[in-house]
Order: structure tokens, then C-alpha cells, then sequence
């Protein structure tokens, strides 16, 4: 087997006495999607702070093999270079679009500043790949010089995803992707997330509430509590055959829900 | 209450040590030194300076002192000339092209009284070229120094008011966002929107801003031999671009840089290639356009034989 | 044929000798002289001094003379001209404990040891305008009008009686500060070793440290503080402040010339200190106790002294782990923007010509509208 695209070791750190991470390991390979699923205040969302580089640990070390075959310490990389990949092979999708998007740019000018920031010098190439993009996350494209704040919640996580999918990351970090949206528009997202992910044979780390959502994307998942990676498996594995006291009370929680 | 000194003690000036205090007799301002900044601040900007020239385009922060002219009307760029300035030399102020405008006067009077130094009218003659808003038609050579007043030095300043960040941005050569900026101009007006201040890239790494000179000009700092220098007194920061170094105006493959120039010859030499001023005439529409830079349109003037000018 | 316009020398000069009339005024009356401004505009010299950042009340009365009393023009004036003087060192930091006080009150405590010095203070007149101040000569208005100053008469020259003297306290007169400090109620304030950075030599850079910001907001200017401190009153801004004290009076300067290696006084300057109390929340490391914010400025300037301590207060955001979400709280905003010098030459530098730029935009807009039309007529 290849070996891991992300991989991190006896992460670690709290927040006063609270152990936000409590030495957690982790491994995604390439084309692999991983949930990370817990309560409200177990850690998830610093575990992905921390694996993409934008919040350092105590302790532990998360390594990412470039494309090149390169392995990089992702908390030792100067901070240009660590830069460079956020804005190349990954990517972040944050639970809300507003701090995702420039919100006084148009949709095209958040589509192609990805592109522009990686060399790209041909307005028409950006403006092509931008329509293309739309179409692709179901924005009519005659929106593309419209501003996002005109646009509707779930449109805007639309736009949010098209700007960071259009430079073809290798591993995107998304964080509640459907959190705050309504339960059909969330339906709908999960169905375009899935099929961009196969389409584009992405690495994703997915944070979620909605053990749905897991099962719907994820080829496997870690189950959090207290900054603690209490049971890690298969998704239908841990869903249908829960091995921790903690994962059966959140698998039996959302079926009795 | 102290007494009010008539004049500068002498011994203020002997303390700084190596000063060329004028006692007034060479026609020079009395008690102050050669070029009005003491000795000790001139080498603190000549060290920003070298420094300023070993890295093109990059903002190096300086203590920058008040002048006797306000923050905003060329004090980054007087001390500047002040730092480079000998006696040696032939200066020439021009602003909005022009040596006779009030502020160009007034600057160009300040060095005659503090440096007691040779000035002149003609791009040629120069030695420093100290300009706000302007480069020479006349292409600069070498052994040439060209000064320019600089308002705002930041180039990313009306995208991101920050000065922290934008360093960063400098400094991770993270400009996507101008770029964006550029991509919303051309989406909305079919061009980019910027006439003046046009932001250039130097040697291919910073960004910079070229100061208020009209995109017209843009194209002479490319390769330019003289030596280019921009003072920013009230922003506290100097940047220089080497001679002979690259120079590029942002913009798409697509849709490259063009540069802005009414359609018209001046009403006085005949020009097609000078950047030229719009004059109104009268109040129903009536205007001529004319040379902004009056040394290239006199010089013209005075080539042609007589009739031809009027 | 069109004369492009000419003589800006000459216009420059005549503009001089003109401003140089208006500056006198009618030469019937008696020229002001910069012994009776720095007597009695002696506030307007304050605020020169502090603003300009020199400490000499005869150069300010002079640049107010010269700038006809446009204060900011006047402390650019001095501004300049402190620039050029040479720097022989640094004093030793003040002892403002040890001031010789002519005011001092504190809105904490209703008596402490030294007690309450009102002073010479415009607090508790009643703001009547006194016509009696206006008759010192024929002509102005309503000679007739009496006093509103019971006992004063209006008589040119007349000086007003003597205000009335206490013996001197041989008190010490502490800082209300150091009496919350006992009681480790205070945050204590360390002393740093290294030498504070010298504004007027390097530039600012962020993050400013606490010398940084206290130095610009010395110099900056007193409407822009008092507008920014009280937003901070306003709910711009989390303050909570109370007047721990202010005091006013002559404290001693003291240099220490390395040659003779025991410090030696220099001579007196007057300044106004306001020490705010702030109540502080604590945070994970520490209890909760009060802060300080720090005012300090030449000669008597209350007002200004305690914008300046709410505004350092409030820009003690960051460091004091507050949240920092109002302009007051902001240390680019605050420090790029005090400084009325910088701001009026930028400010007043667009009446400077821009006819370049200009004809840029112009052919710029008519190009865009060109296009814009073409397009909306196909
Ligand atoms: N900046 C911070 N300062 C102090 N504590 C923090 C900080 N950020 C997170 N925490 C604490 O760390 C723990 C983990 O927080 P985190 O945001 O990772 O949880 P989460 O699993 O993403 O929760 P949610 O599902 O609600 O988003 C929580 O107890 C939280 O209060
Ligand atoms: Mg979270
Ligand atoms: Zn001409």
C-alpha cells in the first residue's frame, strides 16, 4: 500500500485545563475520506486547525508527502512555504462561507483568486475556468460577477467550494460543511460534495455532526470525546458494530432521534 | 520663561561634530547644515538608501524627520536629495511635469538655500531630477538620479489598510489579491480602472508603487538607466529600483497594460508621443491639451522654426 | 496662441508679504509681544509645547505669534525646528511622585494623605463670559456692563487680587497608584531595562510596545484623543474608568552624563499626570485587579493628559487578552492617526496640484464611458 498522504502522531493541546487534543494520531491516504465525528466541544474542530498547519500543537508532529515525494514536518515549514501548500495541494472549507469568501469580490473574482495567486495571467482562461466551476457547484453562471452577499446560505457554501476546488487540491480540510443550512439544501450538498470527490479523487478530512453525513461520504471515521480519538474504523464498521460505550451512545442517540 | 535665541547657538552645530555649518556667507541659509539634515541623519539614509537599492521595490522603514515643509508635499522625497545631494550637483524640481508650478518652486528654492546647490530647467543638465507626479520625456541616462515625492508607498493599501499585514503579504510575495482587484476591474468596466499609481511588479518580486505619475510613465521605469529613488516622508519609508531592472506594469495576457494619453498634439510643440495637459479655454466645451513636462515642450518649441509654432 | 501660466516665484512671494500683513493686523494697534503670550495665552503654549514635543515656552509663544494662533500650525513650526537640534542624551525617567503640586485631585478616594488640591482650574466657574476682561479699552463691547466677577475691577492693566494662600503641606502627597498597589489591588507596572525607542528617531512598527505607544500619544493631538477617549466612554470600546488621580506642578529633570556617573538636575518643566483605574476582569493567569492608563503631557493639559490615559488604557487590549473590536482599541488606527502634523500635511497636500492624475482619470472615465455606451447601444 502508498503510503499516507497526511499522517500525525501523539497531537496534543489544551486550553487552560481543558485537553483540547489528548495525544491523537491520525493517517489519510490519498483518495480517502475521513470523518471526524463528536460532540459539541470535543476537539474536531482544532484537530483540523492543527493538521493544516493554521494552529501549532504542544506536542506531536503531522507529516504531508508532496506530490514530488517530498515529506514535509507541516508545523517546521517556513511559513511561505506552508502558505504555498494552503493555497496549492489543500485546501479548507470552512463551516461558514463568510469566512471563507471575500465577501466584497465577485463570485469570479473568489473563484479565479486561487488561480491568480498560483501564476495564472490569462483573464479569459480564470474567467473560463470560474463559469465552468459555477456550473459545476450548481450556480447559474450569469451570477459570476454578482457579490456573495447577495447570494443564499447554501449558495455561498456552493461559491466556497468552487474556490477551492478550481486550483484541483489533493486534500481539502472541511469543517461542518453543512452545518447552519436547512435539511434539504444540506441533502443536496452532501450530493455534490460526493461527486466531486470521486470525480476529482480528493483526500478529505470531513468534520461533522451528522453521523448521516459520514455514512454518506466517508470511507472511514474517528469518533472524538474530550480531545480523545475514543474508536477509529470503517464507517459502516463503527456505525453498525460500535465498539466504544461513547460511539454507542451516538449512533443510538441519532437512531432514536 | 526662556529667552527667545535670535539664532542657532554655534555650539549645537560643533556638538554634532563634521557638520558643514554655513555661517549664511556662502548665500546659504545661516546655521544649518549642507542640505539642512544634519550629517549623522543624512547617513542614516544613505544606509536605507544602499540597502533600498539591494533589494528593488521592497519598502525599507526609516526615521524620517520633519521638515520645514509639510508631511505630504515632498518631505520623503526633499530627504531623499538632501541624503544625496552635493555641491557638485545640478538640480532640477519639476511637479506635474512642470519646473514653474508653485510647489516645484518652493522645493527647488528650499535646496538652493540649504545647499546653496546649482539648479536647472533642463532634463539634460541634471544631475537629480526631484519630481512629484512625472517622469521626464526626455529619456533619463546613466549617472542620473531620479527622486520622486511618494504619498502613499504601500501598494496594497486600499485593499488592505494594515500596514502589518501587508508587510506579510509582502514578504510571502502573497499578491493574488491585486490581481483580483484587476480581475473585478476588467469584469465590471471591461478594463482595468487605474490611471495613475499604477502598481508595478520590480525584478519580478515586490510589488510597488510607481507614486501618482500617470500609467502613461510607467513604461520608462522599465530598464530605466538612472537611478530611481522614492522617498515616503510621512509614511517613514524609502524604496529604490536599480538601474537597468525590470520593471512590469500588472496585467493580463489578454488584456496587457495600457497605458493612458488624451488622443491629441500639443497646442504648443505639436507632440503626438508627450503626455499632455487639458486646458479649458472657455465655459462651452472649448480646450487644448499641451505638454505637462515644459522643459521637453520648450525645448521643441525653440527646434522649430518660428512659423511652424504659431 | 495659448501662454501657458507662469510665475509661480513671484506669486510665492507676494502671497508671503501678504500673509506677513495679515499676521500684524492693524499696526495702529500695539504688536503682541511673546512675553504677554506666553503670559497669557499660557494654556495655547501648553498645548504648543506638547504637540510640537519641546519643552521651551518662549519657541512656542513664538511659533504661535508666527502661525496668528493656528495652534497646529504653530507645533509644526516647533516641530521642525526640534528636528534639527542636537541630541546630547536622555533624561532619567521623571519623578512625578516627588512633583512640586500645584494641582492634584483624585475622584477615588475622597481625602488621602496630602489631601485634594484644586488649584488653578476652570472647573466649577460658571462658563459666563466676564465683560469686565473685555474692557480694557475704549471701544469694546459694553464698558458699561459690570462684572460678573464679584470683585474685580476693570481697570486696564489691574491685576486681579491675589488669590488667597495656604502654608505649604510638608505632606508627601503619594500616588492614589501606589496606595492600591499596597494592597496588590494594583497592576503592578515593571520597570523595563532596556531604553525605551526613541519616536522621532525610528519609525513606528507593530506591534508597538507600551514607551511606543505613550511617546505618540504624548505628541499626538489633543481633539483626536479626546474624540477617540470618548468612544471609549461611548461603548467603543470596554472601559470602565475612574480618575485615580490627576496632578499637576513642576517635577525636576535629571540627567546622568555617563562621565560623571551620579545623576545632576537640569532644571524644572511643568506637566499634568492622569493616572486612570481600570477594572480589570482577570484572566487565567491573573485576578482580577485594576490597570492603569496613562496620561502624561507638558505644561498643564488636563484634558488631553486623560484622553491620553483612556486611550493607552484601551489599547492595553491585546496584551491584557480583551477583545479588540473598537477604533480606540486599535494600534494601527490609533498611532498612524494621532499625529496632527502628519495628518495636516496629508490632509491639506490635496490643494497641491494634480492636474497629471487627474488627466489620467479623465481619459480613463471617458474611455470606460465609451465602452459602456458602445455596449448599451448594441
Ligand atoms: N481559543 C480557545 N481558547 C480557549 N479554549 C478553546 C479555544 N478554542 C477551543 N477551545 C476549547 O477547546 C475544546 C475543543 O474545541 P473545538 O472547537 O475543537 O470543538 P469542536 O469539537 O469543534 O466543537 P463544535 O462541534 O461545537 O464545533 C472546547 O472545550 C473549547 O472550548
Ligand atoms: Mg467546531
Ligand atoms: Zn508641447
Amino acid at each position: 500500500m502508498s503510503p499516507p498522504l497526511l499522517e500525525a502522531r501523539g497531537l496534543s493541546l489544551r486550553y487552560g485545563a481543558v485537553p483540547a487534543l489528548d495525544d491523537v494520531a491520525l493517517s489519510i491516504w490519498p483518495g480517502e475520506v475521513v470523518a471526524i465525528v463528536g460532540e459539541s466541544g470535543s476537539g474536531k474542530t482544532t484537530l483540523l486547525r492543527v493538521l493544516s498547519g493554521l494552529l501549532r500543537p504542544e506536542a506531536g508532529t503531522v507529516l504531508y508527502r508532496a506530490p514530488a515525494g517530498a515529506t514535509h514536518a507541516v508545523h517546521d515549514m517556513g511559513e511561505a512555504a506552508l502558505r504555498r501548500l494552503q493555497r496549492t495541494d489543500w485546501g479548507f472549507v470552512h463551516q461558514n462561507p463568510r469566512d471563507g469568501l471575500r465577501l466584497g469580490i465577485s463570485a469570479g473574482g473568489n473563484i479565479g483568486e486561487r488561480l491568480m495567486a498560483t501564476g495564472a495571467r490569462h483573464y479569459g482562461t480564470i474567467r473560463g475556468a470560474a463559469t465552468e466551476w459555477l456550473k459545476r457547484v450548481e450556480i447559474d453562471p450569469a451570477r459570476i460577477d454578482g457579490l456573495p452577499r447577495t447570494f443564499s446560505g447554501g449558495m455561498q457554501q456552493r461559491l466556497q467550494i468552487a474556490r477551492t476546488l478550481v486550483t484541483h487540491p489533493r486534500l481539502v480540510f472541511m469543517d461542518e460543511p453543512t452545518g447552519g443550512l436547512d435539511v434539504s439544501v444540506q441533502a443536496r450538498l452532501l450530493d455534490l460534495i460526493r461527486a466531486l470527490v470521486a470525480d476529482l479523487g480528493l483526500s478529505v478530512l470531513l468534520v461533522t455532526h451528522d453521523i448521516a453525513a459520514a455514512r454518506l461520504l466517508a470511507h472511514r471515521m474517528l469518533v472524538m470525546r474530550q480531545g480523545r480519538v475514543v474508536e477509529e474504523g470503517l464507517t459502516d464498521r463503527v456505525l453498525d458494530d460500535p465498539q466504544h460505550e461513547y460511539t454507542q451512545l451516538l449512533v443510538a442517540s441519532v437512531l432514536a432521534a | 520663561m526662556s529667552a527667545v535665541p535670535a539664532a542657532r547657538p554655534a555650539e549645537d552645530a560643533a556638538a554634532e561634530g563634521g557638520e558643514d555649518r554655513s555661517d549664511g556667507s556662502a548665500g546659504r541659509l545661516a546655521g544649518y547644515n549642507l542640505g539642512y539634515l544634519d550629517e549623522n541623519t543624512k547617513r542614516m539614509i544613505r544606509r536605507t538608501l544602499l540597502k533600498a537599492v539591494a533589494i528593488p521595490g521592497h519598502q525599507v522603514p526609516f526615521g524620517s524627520r520633519e521638515m520645514p515643509l509639510p508631511y505630504g508635499w515632498g518631505t520623503g522625497g526633499i530627504q531623499v536629495t538632501a541624503a544625496v545631494i552635493g555641491p557638485e550637483d545640478r538640480l532640477k524640481v519639476i511637479d506635474q511635469g512642470a519646473d514653474d508650478t508653485t510647489n516645484a518652486v518652493s522645493i527647488r528654492r528650499f535646496f538652493a538655500r540649504v545647499a546653496g546647490v546649482a539648479t536647472t530647467e533642463r532634463t539634460r543638465e541634471a544631475s537629480i531630477i526631484q519630481t512629484r507626479h512625472r517622469i521626464p520625456e526626455t529619456p533619463l541616462r546613466e549617472g542620473q538620479i531620479i527622486v520622486y515625492q511618494v504619498p502613499m508607498p504601500e501598494p496594497l493599501f486600499r485593499l488592505e489598510p494594515r500596514v502589518a499585514e501587508t508587510r506579510r503579504m509582502h514578504a510571502l510575495a502573497d499578491y493574488g489579491l491585486m490581481h483580483v482587484k484587476l480581475y473585478e476591474d476588467i469584469a465590471r468596466h471591461g478594463q482595468v480602472a487605474i490611471s495613475y499609481n499604477y502598481p508595478v511588479m520590480v525584478n519580478g518580486r515586490y510589488l510597488m508603487a510607481p507614486s501618482p505619475i500617470p500609467s502613461f510613465d510607467n513604461p520608462k521605469m522599465d530598464r530605466m538607466p538612472a537611478l530611481q529613488l522614492f522617498g515616503a516622508g510621512r509614511e517613514k519609508r524609502i524604496y529604490a529600483v536599480p538601474p537597468y531592472t525590470a520593471v512590469k506594469s500588472l496585467d493580463f495576457e489578454d488584456h496587457p497594460f495600457q497605458p493612458v494619453r488624451a488622443p491629441a498634439a500639443c497646442a504648443l510643440c505639436g507632440s503626438q508621443e508627450s503626455y499632455l495637459d487639458e486646458v479649458v479655454t472657455d465655459d462651452r466645451g472649448g480646450r487644448i491639451f499641451v505638454c505637462s513636462d515644459t522643459d521637453y515642450c520648450h525645448t521643441r518649441q525653440a527646434a522649430q522654426p518660428r512659423e511652424a509654432a504659431e | 496662441m495659448y501662454v501657458a501660466v507662469k510665475g509661480g516665484e513671484r506669486a510665492i512671494e507676494a502671497a508671503h508679504a501678504w500673509l506677513a500683513e495679515e499676521r500684524r493686523g492693524d499696526p495702529a494697534l500695539p504688536e503682541l509681544s511673546v512675553e504677554q503670550i506666553g503670559q497669557q495665552l499660557g494654556l495655547a503654549v501648553d498645548r504648543v509645547m506638547a504637540e510640537g514635543a519641546c519643552f521651551d515656552r518662549g519657541l512656542a509663544a513664538l511659533a504661535i505669534k508666527q502661525a496668528r494662533g493656528d495652534l497646529i500650525e504653530a507645533a509644526f513650526l516647533l516641530r521642525a525646528y526640534r528636528t534639527t537640534l542636537p541630541r546630547f542624551g536622555a533624561s532619567l525617567p521623571l519623578d512625578t511622585g516627588a512633583m512640586r503640586i500645584r494641582r492634584r485631585v483624585s475622584a477615588t478616594y475622597k481625602d488621602l494623605p496630602g489631601g485634594q488640591v484644586l488649584g488653578p482650574t476652570f472647573d466649577y466657574t460658571h462658563r459666563l463670559l466676564d465683560f469686565a476682561l473685555a474692557c480694557d479699552r475704549p471701544g469694546s463691547p459694553d464698558p458699561g456692563r459690570e462684572s460678573q466677577a464679584p470683585g474685580l475691577t476693570a481697570a486696564e492693566g489691574n491685576a486681579p487680587p491675589s488669590a488667597p494662600e495656604a502654608p505649604a503641606k510638608a505632606a508627601a502627597m503619594p500616588r492614589v497608584t501606589s496606595i492600591l498597589a499596597q494592597e496588590g489591588l494594583m497592576q503592578p507596572e515593571t520597570p523595563g531595562e532596556a531604553e525605551p525607542p526613541d519616536l522621532t528617531r525610528e519609525p513606528l512598527s507593530f506591534p508597538a510596545d507600551r514607551p511606543v505607544r505613550l511617546q505618540a500619544l504624548a505628541r499626538g493631538d489633543e481633539g483626536f484623543l479626546l474624540g477617540l477617549g470618548y468612544s471609549t466612554q461611548r461603548g467603543y470600546g470596554n472601559a470602565h474608568p475612574f480618575v485615580g488621580e490627576i496632578r499637576m506642578g513642576e517635577v525636576a529633570v535629571e540627567i546622568e552624563p555617563p562621565e560623571l556617573g551620579f545623576p545632576i538636575e537640569i532644571g524644572e518643566i511643568t506637566v499634568t499626570e492622569c493616572q486612570m483605574v481600570n477594572q480589570f476582569a482577570g484572566s487565567k493567569t491573573e485576578p482580577a485587579q485594576f490597570t492603569r492608563g496613562y496620561g502624561l503631557t507638558f505644561g498643564h493639559g488636563e484634558r488631553k493628559a486623560m484622553a491620553m490615559a483612556l486611550v493607552d488604557r484601551s489599547l492595553r487590549a491585546a496584551e491584557l487578552g480583551e477583545e479588540a473590536t473598537a477604533p480606540a482599541q486599535s494600534e494601527e488606527f490609533v498611532l498612524y492617526h494621532c499625529d496632527n502634523v502628519e495628518a495636516t500635511g496629508f490632509v491639506e497636500h490635496l490643494k497641491l496640484p494634480h492636474y497629471v492624475d487627474f488627466q489620467s482619470e479623465l481619459e480613463k472615465i471617458r474611455q470606460m464611458r465609451a465602452t459602456a455606451l458602445r455596449e448599451a447601444a448594441e
